[in-house]
Parts: C-alpha cells; sequence; structure tokens
C-alpha cells in the first residue's frame, strides 16, 4: 500500500509539528529549572517524555485512521497525539497544568485524553493494550465502525498485559493492533538485555496474527504495513502485531544523561534523523518542492506557536479544583 | 546536634551502603528490578553497587514486575535473601498478586515451616508534579493487608539501620522510601533527612517508633516526610508557646501502639499527618489505635492531616493545595484549640 501526495504532504507535516512542539516543550522545560535542576521547578513541572526520532510511527499508522478510530497511548504520547488529530492548544495546555487543558491540569504530559479523537494514555507500562482492545470489543458489539491501536513501547511485550490482551484480541477477532515502537531503550535497560527474542513480529505466532517488523524508522514501509494491518481489522480478520524499528534522539526523560548507553551509540543517529530524510525523498521523488515543503514547516510553527502561546497565556486551575471530577 | 566525626549521608547512599555491607556480609543477598545495574536506581539507591558486585548480583530486570517479584518469593523460600525493587509503588497494580497472595502469605499458609526473607523496596510520594500514577503513598493499602512487615523511614540513619534489619528478618518487609527524601538533586532535596549515619553496620528495631521531637502539648505522629512537615510545624507552634512531641511511627507494621498511646497520655492532644489518603488510612489506624484505648486522656478530637481522597493531580497548584504541610498542622493544631 503506497501513500497518496497528500497523505505524504500529511505525514510530514505531522511530522515537523510534533519535532517543533517538542522542540519548544524541551525549551520551556528547562524555564525555572537552571542553575539546580529540580523537576519540581519550572513552567513545565514533573517528569517530560520526549519522541524525537520516533515520529515515523505515529504518522505512518495514524495516516490510515479516522476521527473515530481509537488510539490508546504511553508515557511518551506527544507524537502519537498530535497524528491522531488531539487538539494541540488544550493539549500544550495540559501540559503546562492550566485550567484550559484537556484535563484541565489534573493529568499533564503522561495523561493526554481527547475524547473528541478517541485518544487516550496511560504512564503504566503495557496498560494501554487492554483499553484498545476493549474500545474494538465495544465498536463490534455496536456494530459500529472503528478499529482500535495501542501504541507501546518494545519494553512493555515483557509485561503481563502484553501477552493476555494479544491473545484476548486474536481470540476474539477483534480490530486491534498492537504497534511496539523499538526505540531500543527501556529506560536505561537495552531489549538485548530484558527480552528474550531479537524481534518482537515473532510473537505473533504465539497468537495466531500476523506478525511485522518494520526496519529503517521509514514513514513510506510504516504506512504500507500499517495500511494492511487496519484494512485487515475493518475487514474484521482479527488484530495485528507490529514492531517499528525506531531510534530514541533524546534521553528517556529530561534530564537523563544516558550514561548507560555505549560509547558512540549516539553517532549517526542524527544523521539518520527520519524528517529530514523524508524531506529529501519528497523531492527526489517529485512529490513536493522545496517550496511547499517549506511552507509546511512555516504553517506547522505556527500552529506550534500559537498552541504554547494558548498555553502561556492560560490560567491556572484554582487549587481547589483537585477535588473535583472524581466521579463523572 | 552535631557529632565529632560526623558523616551525614543522604538516604539513597545510607539504603546503598546497608545493601552493600549486607551483600558482603551475607552471599545469599542479591538485588533485582528496573534500572538498577548501570543506572544505580532511579532513585540513586543501589548506585555504584553493579561494580562491586556484578550485574549477577545487581540484576536488571526486563519490565515484568510480576514475573521478577514472584521470582523474589520463590528465591527467598529456596534460601536466598533478594532486595527487589518496585521503582513507584503506584506499579504494584500490575504485580499485587505477587505481593500480597504470595510473599506475604506463604509463611502462614505453610503454617511456619517456610521462610520468606525478601524486601520489597518501593518509592512513595509527590510533590513534583508527576500526576496519579507516580505520586502515591498508598502506606494504608499495604500496612492493611496481614502477613508483611512495613517500615518508612524519615532519615538516613533510620533508612540505613531499617534496611539492614529488612535484609535480615525471615520475614517479608515492605520498605517504602520517600522520592522526596532521598537526596536526589532532581527530585529536591529535604536537609532534615540527610543526617549522621554511622559507618558500621547496625539495625533499627523493625516495630519501633522514634520520638523526634520531645514535647507536653500536642502529639504529631507522622512517618516518612510528614515527620518533617511536623518537625517545621512544631518550630512555628514553639513560638507561640506550644510544645508539640513529634512521633516518627518508622513502622507501619508492626505498630508501636504503646509509644502513640504513651505520647498522647502526656499531651491529651493528637494530630495525624499522613501523604496518604485520608479514609481508611495510617491516620485513621493512629487515632482507632488511641480512642479505642483509652479517651479521657483527649483533651479535643484527634485531627488528620492528610492527602484528599482524590487521586493526584498534575498541576503544581492543585497537587500543593492537596499534599499536608506545615501550615496546615498548624492549623489543625488552632482548630483543636477551639474545638
Ligand atoms: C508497570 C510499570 N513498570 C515500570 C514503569 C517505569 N517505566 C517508565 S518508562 C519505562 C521504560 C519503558 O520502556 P519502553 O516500553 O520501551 O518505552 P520507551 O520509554 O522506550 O518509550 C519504565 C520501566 C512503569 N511506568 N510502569
Amino acid at each position: 500500500m503506497s501513500p497518496s501526495r497528500d497523505e505524504l504532504l500529511w505525514m510530514y507535516e505531522n511530522m515537523v509539528t510534533s519535532r517543533r512542539f517538542e522542540e519548544a516543550i524541551a525549551k520551556i522545560y528547562f524555564e525555572g529549572k537552571t542553575p539546580v535542576f529540580n523537576m519540581a521547578n519550572g513552567t513545565i513541572p514533573g517528569e517530560m517524555h520526549l519522541s524525537d526520532g520516533q515520529e515515523p510511527v505515529a504518522v505512518g499508522v495514524c495516516a490510515h485512521l479516522k476521527e473515530e478510530d481509537i488510539v490508546t497511548a504511553t508515557h511518551r504520547p506527544h507524537h502519537q497525539a498530535i497524528a491522531k488529530g488531539v487538539d494541540l492548544k488544550r493539549m500544550a495546555a495540559e501540559i503546562f497544568g492550566k485550567k484550559t487543558g484537556l484535563s484541565g491540569g489534573r493529568g499533564g504530559h503522561m495523561h493526554i485524553f481527547d475524547p473528541d479523537v478517541n485518544f487516550a494514555c496511560s504512564g503504566i507500562i503495557g496498560q494501554g493494550m487492554g483499553p484498545a482492545a476493549g474500545a474494538a470489543l465495544s465498536r463490534v458489539l455496536q456494530k459500529k465502525p472503528g478499529v482500535a491501536v495501542a501504541f507501546i513501547g518494545e519494553g512493555a511485550v515483557n509485561q503481563g498485559a502484553f501477552h493476555e490482551t494479544m491473545n484476548l484480541a486474536a481470540v476474539w477477532k477483534l480490530p486491534f493492533i498492537c504497534v511496539i515502537e523499538d526505540n531500543a531503550w527501556g529506560i536505561s535497560v537495552s531489549k538485548r538485555e530484558s527480552t528474550a527474542v531479537e524481534r518482537n513480529d515473532v510473537r505473533a505466532a504465539a497468537y495466531g496474527v500476523p506478525g511485522h517488523y518494520i526496519e529503517g524508522n521509514d514513514p513510506y514501509k510504516i504506512y504500507d504495513i500499517a495500511g494492511e494491518a487496519i484494512a485487515r481489522a475493518r475487514a474484521g480478520e482479527g488484530p495485528t502485531l507490529i514492531e517499528v524499528e525506531t531510534y530514541r534522539l533524546a534521553g528517556h526523560f529530561m534530564g537523563d544523561a544516558e550514561g548507560y548507553r555505549p560509547e558512540g551509540e549516539k553517532d549517526g543517529l542524527f544523521e539518520a534523523d527520519p524528517i529530514p530524510k523524508m524531506r529529501a525523498r519528497l523531492i527526489a521523488d517529485g512529490d513536493a518542492t522545496e517550496a511547499a515543503l517549506d511552507e509546511i514547516e512555516t504553517k506547522s510553527q505556527a500552529r506550534v506557536d500559537e498552541a504554547i502561546a494558548f498555553a502561556r497565556e492560560s490560567d491556572d486551575p484554582a487549587p481547589e479544583d483537585a477535588l473535583t471530577s472524581v466521579f463523572a | 546536634m552535631t557529632q565529632s566525626n560526623e558523616r551525614k549521608l543522604t538516604i539513597a547512599r545510607s539504603m546503598a551502603e546497608a545493601l552493600a555491607q549486607e551483600m558482603r556480609r551475607d552471599e545469599k543477598v542479591f538485588v533485582m528490578g528496573e534500572d538498577l545495574a548501570a543506572l544505580g536506581g532511579v532513585y540513586g539507591n543501589t548506585r555504584g553497587l553493579a561494580d562491586e558486585f556484578g550485574t549477577d548480583r545487581i540484576r536488571d530486570t526486563p519490565i515484568s514486575e510480576t514475573a521478577f517479584i514472584g521470582a523474589a518469593v520463590g528465591a527467598a523460600m529456596d534460601g536466598m535473601r533478594p532486595v527487589v525493587e518496585l521503582m513507584f509503588v503506584d506499579f504494584f497494580g500490575v504485580c499485587f498478586d505477587a505481593i500480597y497472595n504470595l510473599m506475604a502469605k506463604n509463611i502462614y499458609f505453610s503454617g511456619g515451616s517456610v521462610k520468606v526473607p525478601m524486601v520489597l523496596m518501593t518509592s512513595t510520594g509527590g510533590g513534583y508534579s508527576d500526576a496519579g500514577q507516580h505520586s502515591q503513598c498508598v502506606y494504608g493499602t499495604f500496612a492493611h493487608l496481614p502477613g508483611m512487615k512495613v517500615v518508612a523511614p524519615s532519615n538516613a540513619y533510620d533508612a540505613k539501620g531499617l534496611m539492614t534489619a529488612a535484609i535480615r528478618d525471615d520475614s517479608p518487609v515492605v520498605y517504602m522510601y520517600h522520592k522526596g527524601l532521598q537526596g536526589m538533586g532532581w527530585l529536591g532535596t529535604e536537609e532534615g533527612a540527610i543526617v549522621h549515619t554511622p559507618e558500621e553496620d547496625y539495625t533499627v528495631p523493625i516495630g519501633k517508633a522514634a520520638i523526634a521531637r520531645k514535647g507536653t502539648d500536642v502529639t504529631i505522629v507522622s512517618l516518612g516526610i510528614g515527620v518533617h512537615h511536623a518537625l517545621r510545624a512544631a518550630e512555628t507552634l514553639a513560638e507561640g508557646g506550644v510544645e508539640a512531641e513529634v512521633v516518627d511511627l518508622r513502622s507501619l507494621v508492626p505498630l508501636d501502639r504503646d509509644t502513640i498511646r504513651e505520647s498522647v497520655a502526656k499531651t491529651g492532644r493528637l494530630i495525624v499527618v499522613d501523604e496518604d489518603y485520608s479514609s481508611y488510612g495510617v491516620a485513621a489506624e493512629v487515632i482507632a489505635t488511641v480512642v479505642e484505648n483509652e479517651i479521657t486522656n483527649l483533651k479535643a478530637p484527634p485531627k488528620r492531616v492528610a492527602y484528599p481522597d482524590v487521586p493526584i493531580p498534575f498541576a503544581r497548584v492543585m497537587e500543593q493545595f492537596c499534599l499536608p504541610n506545615a501550615q496546615k498542622i498548624v492549623a489543625a493544631y488552632k482548630e483543636l484549640q477551639t474545638a
């Protein structure tokens, strides 16, 4: 399955928007945290997990999704949220902990919820699996259209929730896709040290579903394989397991010195940055001109600037708002 | 009080020192959990240990808490003395069966014929905007379930002695350390937790509270970071001529009910400070400990300064509104006066 020209430009635009958004967040994150780095301080307190480098996975999959389709994400959710069409302004405000945020500041960056586009998160590893399968089940029971995608990290495949949900989705033939973003590291522990198989697509055999491993962090290939899987799910043929080789250009979270990485491991990683690579290919293939891509970049930056300004200018919640919205 | 040849450690350092000393002393002791070897633990409590003991004894695990905590139970029953880390206590949700149905019950089910000498160390607490899946204390949840001892140090001296005692104990011990006390710069530093810690090994008895400050007018009972809030509140109260006694529980299971009761018998007033959710928790247990024993001692109804019964919000203004602090303790004392 090959992306149309419009889809390619959509994918590029969302990768750029995600990157610009996270660059802005990264800069602001250090406001109030220097010279002494204390996570509790600054404009954006708390943990911050960036997805720089992992954008191709989000756009290659979400290019096939409609608003009604469901995505569950992890502690590293920004690229997926953007590709799923989560309201950027209200997401930025949530990350700042503002009243205008998606959750009024209750969730923060690890708990992005936008029911308008069926997007939800959990900061507990592997725990997006069950809810995604359940949403898929709900659509089947209600005879409503929709597929559910659970994005997880490669570290999450060693959680019980991964196995239990894969099996459940397979026996019930749910319209469910598990997409594993293999960035090779779970905090400081490498995939090699923690996972008994080199590639998790082989685990698909255990559930009797198709499995794919996609090399090279390549948005074109991801589009292709994800498209097939999603079409299968829509046709009622059941789940698919996809693992994508990707790269974490930043640390696990901001402030991570990455001392555990073998020397030189990051050399070349930035040359492999998927965004300039896609830009070059779009031009080489004649899918876009320099000027058209420049325009997309300007537009993305403007959207990000607007979202960040909205977040900055928004009011803090009232302290006692903490006591509300516990129950429906 | 400063002592000669004083050696002050953070809780992170003192935990690592206790682990190292016990590993040297007993080759059956080993440690496993996430990010302990190369990283030295997210909260620094195994820093440097992999260099000395190797990755056989300081084991990084997959993100598989059910498997490695269950494995610790099996290893402990087979004669080892594992120390396992659950990185954030909030993650107990994915592995609680191994904890409360296996770790906590196997001694009893076996009629005492097996031992489960293991330590489950886990980080607690918020205050740095990590939201509701990474900031809880859930002390009450663990203390409620029989079969596991539960400790929570407030300073480096106790942290080392309690860790040593926990490792040497033949029963499972849940060791709950508060992130805000670890002395990791990136989480802020509570200076009061960094205290003189002897180099030689020693134990702090599990089940024995400490009087962190002597006083006559009100008893403030707390644990972990709450002890530091209580001490600060006591200073403020002292400016107004009120002498607060601060009881540092140190252990939740067994709970040192005698020390609590003796203190309240003397002061006649009780405030319990707890960062865990208010209802059905430690605060209620401490209050029940006092009132079911003797109510004529009390000059006013007891008070709890605890976390409201809501999930922990991300936004700083909301989180800080919910957390216990010294001002809230002082305000609680004023309410006791008018009660
Ligand atoms: C059940 C559970 N255990 C441990 C953690 C702590 N933790 C947060 S992120 C992380 C690593 C996750 O690795 P991976 O799934 O590969 O995702 P990545 O961070 O690489 O995106 C760990 C261990 C957690 N959040 N939940």
